[in-house]
């Protein structure tokens, strides 16, 4: 009985240990990797939009992928609030229990499982052809597409973390409302709302968290040119797909630049996730 | 039957002299652009001698990297290493050529397949100083031809590739602007255009997008229906990519070391973005504690892949052969490889 339950505790500390320790040694080798890229450009290597890998005109400045990586996932997230925000109410508050709302609600969880590829396949012969068809653009990529494919791909992540935190809003204070004369809107914007809305905002933040780190369906779509957006449909390059894409060539400073731009990515997505589960413990 | 050493790769210590009846696995890696070549001729000469070849086509930077820390027998790569990058390495290496590929200039005109562009032409359109087919400079390079009021998308590689550095040489070679501004790299600073990754990526955003024009790398491009242009080589001759005017690009002088870039040849029949393929390995084959038979069916297989069999492999899939010429040399090179000095190849 004894040793059993040691063995149990030892197997638990093992495996947090290892968990930890691979998080600590990803972060390691990461800054470690990239201390030549910042002895080189230090502060310039994230304000500079110059990306020269060419021979005796090296340069690497990130901006162009920070941009483009933050206007594609705040693209996202503007197209997934309203529809995120409806389909939670719709599963959670006004269709609550009933088959109509598990088959919603099913449907959006399977769009979780879709895999990013899938994705990127389906807005290169769906999507893009439909806004070249549009004459948004000549040929349809840009960081307005990858932002639709985005939107779609976290609308399941905002929707079912806002589903629950609209659930758990205690009936005894909707009750209270009906008996007050209250309609199902009044509830809703009067009861739900304010008692949900930290719970709805974190879903929003982890969504956005998810957005910024995506890379394989934006990747198809973005049009990977490496400088500044100057439009909605123009093509750009996010911090993830530059990484992806450069990679597998790339070596000496630049290998150290696209090590930099992950350390990056790593922070600004802890950032925002620390955000999020900051306000979600203040709750 | 040949025992075959299980999980063996250069890396494994374990290999011991006392090993020396068994043959060995070969393991490599590097270039994309060879793939479907060294995909082809690895598994029969794996067939046809029992040894275990493994191929990881992970990219020539990688494939550098790779023999760099001395985790596969050779690498492979699209760009030859310059004498700073060489004595990077920890030895000395050798190149030895396997095949010739090329780089064509694919576009999408609905209704259009012959199109030919000038070395003008080709400085314009990817430096964006053409942004529509009807361009009138475009017009005078295709006489007759009626170029639609289409805008001209220009497509590139978003990766890293062999097929950059070659297009790229070219572009150098023909044009002084492009080299300032741009210069050759496996992956440049683009005046303009989209990024697609791979071969397989540019060719599909081609044929989904009108107007669009990129290059990709020609055992891609023949082995897909797509258009491609004429483009004007060194002699001023229009010349349409195939595999006689690609071989037609190694006519020339080619040093002892192989060593060159065959792009704008001056043969008047050659392809001019044309260029070699490589694979590199050290010349002192006795390190990490490699067995001798070890290096011996190392370099008994690129033996081989210079040889006839192997270089009518490579014409299946779509690469030019080498040069009768271009295989002395390089048997010459592999004749230099020694095992503790003592050379390998016997002639």
């Amino acid at each position: 009985m004894f040793k059993s339950e040691k063995i149990t505790k030892i197997t638990l500390y093992a495996s947090s240990a290892l968990i930890v320790l691979v998080s600590a040694g990803i972060v390691l080798s990461l800054m470690n990797g990239s201390i030549p890229a910042f002895k080189e450009f230090g502060l310039k290597f994230i304000i500079s939009n110059d990306w020269n890998p060419t021979e005796g005109k090296e340069n690497y400045g990130a901006l162009p992928f920070i941009a483009g990586t933050v206007i594609t996932s705040f693209i996202a997230i503007i197209i997934c609030l309203p529809l995120a925000f409806s389909t939670s109410l719709f599963i959670g508050e006004y269709y609550r229990g009933t088959r109509l709302a598990g088959i919603v609600g099913t449907m959006v969880d399977m769009l979780a499982g879709i895999p990013s590829i899938v994705y990127g396949l389906w807005g290169f012969y769906v999507l893009r052809p439909l806004i070249v068809d549009l004459g948004l653009s000549a040929q349809g990529y840009g960081i307005f597409t990858a932002g639709i494919i985005l939107a779609i791909m976290i609308i399941p992540y905002a929707t079912s973390i806002s589903t629950e935190i609209i659930m758990m809003v205690s009936s005894e204070l909707k009750e209270g409302a009906y008996s007050l004369g209250a309609t199902r809107k009044d509830v809703i914007f009067s009861v739900i709302i304010p008692n949900a809305r930290s719970g709805i905002f974190t879903s929003y933040i982890l969504a956005f968290g998810r957005a910024l780190g995506e890379t394989m369906a934006v990747t198809m779509l973005i049009g990977n040119t490496n400088l500044i957006p100057r439009g909605l449909f123009d093509t750009g390059n996010t911090m993830a797909s530059v990484i992806a894409n450069q990679f597998g060539e790339a070596d000496g400073l630049k290998l150290s630049a696209l090590i930099t731009i992950g350390l990056l990515l790593f922070v600004i997505t802890g950032i925002i996730n620390g955000i999020g589960k900051l306000i979600i413990k203040r709750m | 039957m040949v025992l075959l050493a299980s999980c063996n790769n250069a890396n494994s210590d374990k290999k011991s002299e006392g090993n020396e009846s068994k043959a060995a696995s070969i393991t490599a890696a590097g270039a994309t652009f060879p793939l479907p070549f060294y995909n082809l001729s690895f598994k029969n000469y794996t067939k046809g001698t029992g040894i275990l070849l493994t191929y990881g086509g992970i990219g020539s930077g990688g494939g550098i990297r790779s023999l760099k820390d001395k985790v596969v027998d050779f690498g492979a790569t699209d760009a030859f290493l310059n004498a700073e990058k060489e004595a990077d390495m920890p030895a000395e290496i050798v190149h030895i050529p396997t095949c010739i590929g090329a780089v064509v200039i694919a576009f999408n005109l609905p209704g259009l397949e012959d199109l030919k562009l000038s070395n003008q032409n080709l400085e314009d359109i990817f430096m964006g100083l053409i942004t529509n087919w009807d361009d009138s400079r475009l017009q005078t390079s295709n006489p007759g031809v009626s170029l639609p009021d289409i805008e001209l998308t220009v497509v590139h590689r978003s990766d890293g590739s062999g097929t950059t550095y070659i297009f790229s040489d070219f572009m150098s070679k023909i044009s002084t602007s492009w080299e300032a501004e741009v210069g050759r790299g496996k992956s440049l600073k683009w005046p303009v255009g989209l990024g697609a990754k791979g071969n397989p990526g540019v060719a599909g955003t081609i044929q989904q997008t009108k107007g669009s024009v990129g290059y990709i790398g020609s055992e891609f491009a023949f082995a897909q229906k797509i258009s491609f242009a004429q483009v004007e080589n060194s002699a001023g001759e229009f010349i349409l990519p195939s595999l006689e005017s690609i071989s037609a690009a190694a006519k020339g002088d080619i040093p002892e070391d192989t060593k060159v870039m065959l792009t704008n040849s001056s043969d008047p029949e050659a392809y001019p973005i044309s260029g070699f393929t490589w694979l590199i390995l050290y010349k002192e084959q006795s390190y990490d504690g490699r067995s001798k038979v070890q290096a011996e069916e190392t370099v008994k297989f690129l033996n081989w892949i210079i040889d006839r069999d192997a270089q009518a492999l490579a014409q299946q899939v779509n690469y030019a052969p080498l040069p009768d010429k271009v295989v002395e040399n390089a048997r010459q090179i592999l004749g230099e490889i020694v095992f503790k000095g003592e050379k390998l190849l016997l002639q």
